[in-house]
């Protein structure tokens, strides 16, 4: 196992400074998420336009570095997705984290993929794993309308 | 015994993590295992297996004799009054679940009062909240104050005569603080409550005398006293146990069953029911010689020393802060680093080898109560020496260094 491959720079700089940190400006939706194993909070804010596409994404919340910069990488990564496109990034981003060990999604491009690939060290670190998916699942969430809170103990 | 040499009887001090020689700061949640005790589970599968109870055979007599020779021990180690006094269970959690459910039962109407304390573990709120939902009881939390001390007058204050229990923790699994058990007994009978005890952290690390205490139930789990899992210990007065309805029915826990009628065993037997963890209740006596042999005076001076030195040591690294500074210390330690959540702390330490634990610990309503989401905790056990510590505070070093904090 590598500490450093976990804790690169950038995740350590997105888990400081987490971008689109707080509530979005006439956000139409959002969700919420939860872990039970260590209290991790989320809440995502999304505003999708007219054309269903995400034009505003925040989320507010308290957790480890690694589920902060995976949220903040999140909002930077789907502006301007739609549903169907943010849930096939989400797909290629859990299967690299699950699976692959890259990204295979059409709607990034390779500056994009190796952003999100700075959480790939996570894979090393199974406990670690639903700190990562937490934010991602929260969104899928907040985009479908789903009224009930995610809870890591409950989705795959 | 010698207590500077006593990680040599522990195997597992002879593995590596992730590379590194263990060290362990995690036996609040469970103790590692001396050599004797592991020895003593393999022996008795190897050689002496057989279920208890009723058969007749030679090995069955002798597996019975020797569970109940584990009771005994038991009796003696808390200083109960009666072997009938001494129930074993899954685990301390049903320890108190049979409590909760049997007294319950019997005990609690519509609008009936459970105190507990906001420095309980799940264990001991989650079994009277189900009382709260079946049978419309109220629970009450003591509050604690910002050290971490349970605030006896306020407990005090909430006592009225609807109260039907007080259920209290002996020793917090966060803070460390060792609650003041015999005064809350004393001020609970004096307006005729009863009092479960908590005593899962305590009976590791504290003396326990029941008879002393006064105390009506009290629970512990075997594996957290470098035993087996699977065996829990509920101590409960007698008059108690044979007023209280049976909890888990079936084999072993009855005298006679008819068609219209069965009459339940006699304690401890009433309470059971079906094959228990045989081999590890027989082992526990080992884990009881082996805290015997090291004399639980010993044992409290030797953490006693271990802690202070933590507590010195982690003062010093900036940004450490220490929750809670309760008045009677055991050697729990939670902390947090500031700009470090528990949880990435916790995964740099375990690749020095540093076992703690991060997260809330099963107790939420203290880490709402003190607004916090999660804690690192770093616990002593018999095992743990000033080296672990230097350890410890190294990896937290290190942690600081990954964060790049000043």
């Amino acid at each position: 196992m590598d500490l450093k491959q976990l804790y690169q720079d950038i995740i350590l700089e997105h888990g400081k400074s987490p971008r689109n940190f707080g509530k979005c400006e006439g956000y139409n939706h959002d969700a919420k998420g939860y872990n039970p194993l260590c209290g991790d909070k989320v809440h995502v804010y999304l505003k999708l336009n007219s054309g269903k596409k995400v034009e505003g994404l925040t989320f507010e919340g308290e957790g480890c570095a690694i589920s902060l910069a995976s949220a903040s990488i999140m909002t930077e990564l789907v502006k301007g997705k739609s549903f169907d496109e943010t849930r096939d990034i989400m797909n290629a981003f859990l299967n690299m984290i699950k699976n692959t060990s890259e990204i295979r999604s059409n709607h990034l491009d390779e500056d994009q993929k190796t952003k999100l690939m700075s959480l790939s060290g996570v894979k090393q670190f199974p406990m670690r794993v639903k700190c990562a998916t937490l934010s991602w699942h929260t969104l899928i969430s907040a985009m479908e309308g789903k009224k009930e809170e995610i809870n890591t103990e409950t989705i795959d | 015994m010698n207590i500077e040499n006593i990680k040599s009887q522990f195997p597992i001090f002879s593995k590596k993590i992730n590379g590194k020689p263990l060290v362990y700061l995690d036996s609040s949640n469970s103790s590692q295992k001396p050599m004797c005790v592991i020895n003593r589970l393999n022996d008795f599968y190897k050689n002496e297996f057989s279920n208890i109870g009723r058969s007749i055979h030679s090995l069955a007599v002798n597996a019975t004799n020797k569970f109940e020779e584990t009771r005994e021990s038991v009796k003696n180690f808390i200083n109960a009054n009666f072997k009938e006094e001494i129930v074993f269970t899954k685990n301390a959690t049903e320890a108190i679940n049979l409590v909760a459910t049997t007294f319950g039962q019997q005990n609690i109407k519509e609008g009936d009062e459970i105190i507990i304390t906001e420095l309980e573990h799940h264990s001991n709120y989650v079994p009277w909240h189900f009382l709260r939902e079946t049978r419309g009881a109220i629970i009450k939390f003591a509050p604690i104050n910002e050290d971490g001390d349970v605030i006896i007058d306020e407990l005090k204050k909430l006592i009225t005569a609807k109260t039907k229990i007080i259920a209290v923790t002996h020793l917090s699994n966060v803070t460390g603080t060792i609650v003041p058990i015999k005064e809350i007994v004393e001020i609970a009978h004096k307006k005729n409550v009863p009092v479960l005890v908590d005593g899962c952290q305590a009976v590791p690390h504290i003396k326990v005398d029941v008879t002393d205490l006064d105390c009506d139930f009290y629970a512990f789990s075997a594996h957290k006293v470098y035993g087996p899992t699977g065996v829990g210990i509920l101590y409960a007065k007698k008059k108690w146990l044979e007023k209280l309805p049976p909890y888990i029915g079936g084999g072993a826990m009855i005298s006679e069953v008819k068609k219209d009628k069965i009459i339940y065993a006699k304690l401890p037997e009433k309470y059971e029911a079906g094959t228990m963890p045989t081999a590890e209740v027989i082992t526990f006596n080992e884990s009881i010689k082996f805290m015997e042999s090291i004399g639980i005076d010993n044992l409290m001076k030797h953490e006693k020393e271990i802690k202070n030195y933590a507590l010195e040591k982690l003062k010093k690294i900036n940004s450490v802060k220490i929750i809670g500074n309760p008045k009677n210390k055991a050697g729990v330690i939670a902390f947090t680093i500031k700009g470090i959540h528990p949880h990435d702390i916790a995964t740099i330490l375990d690749e020095d080898g540093v076992a703690i634990r991060a997260g809330h610990h099963c107790c939420q309503i203290f880490h709402e109560k003190m607004n916090l989401t999660a804690t690192a905790r770093a616990s002593i056990g018999v095992y743990n020496n000033k080296d672990d510590i230097d350890m410890l505070c190294k990896a937290i070093e290190n942690c600081r260094k990954i964060f790049d904090l000043k």
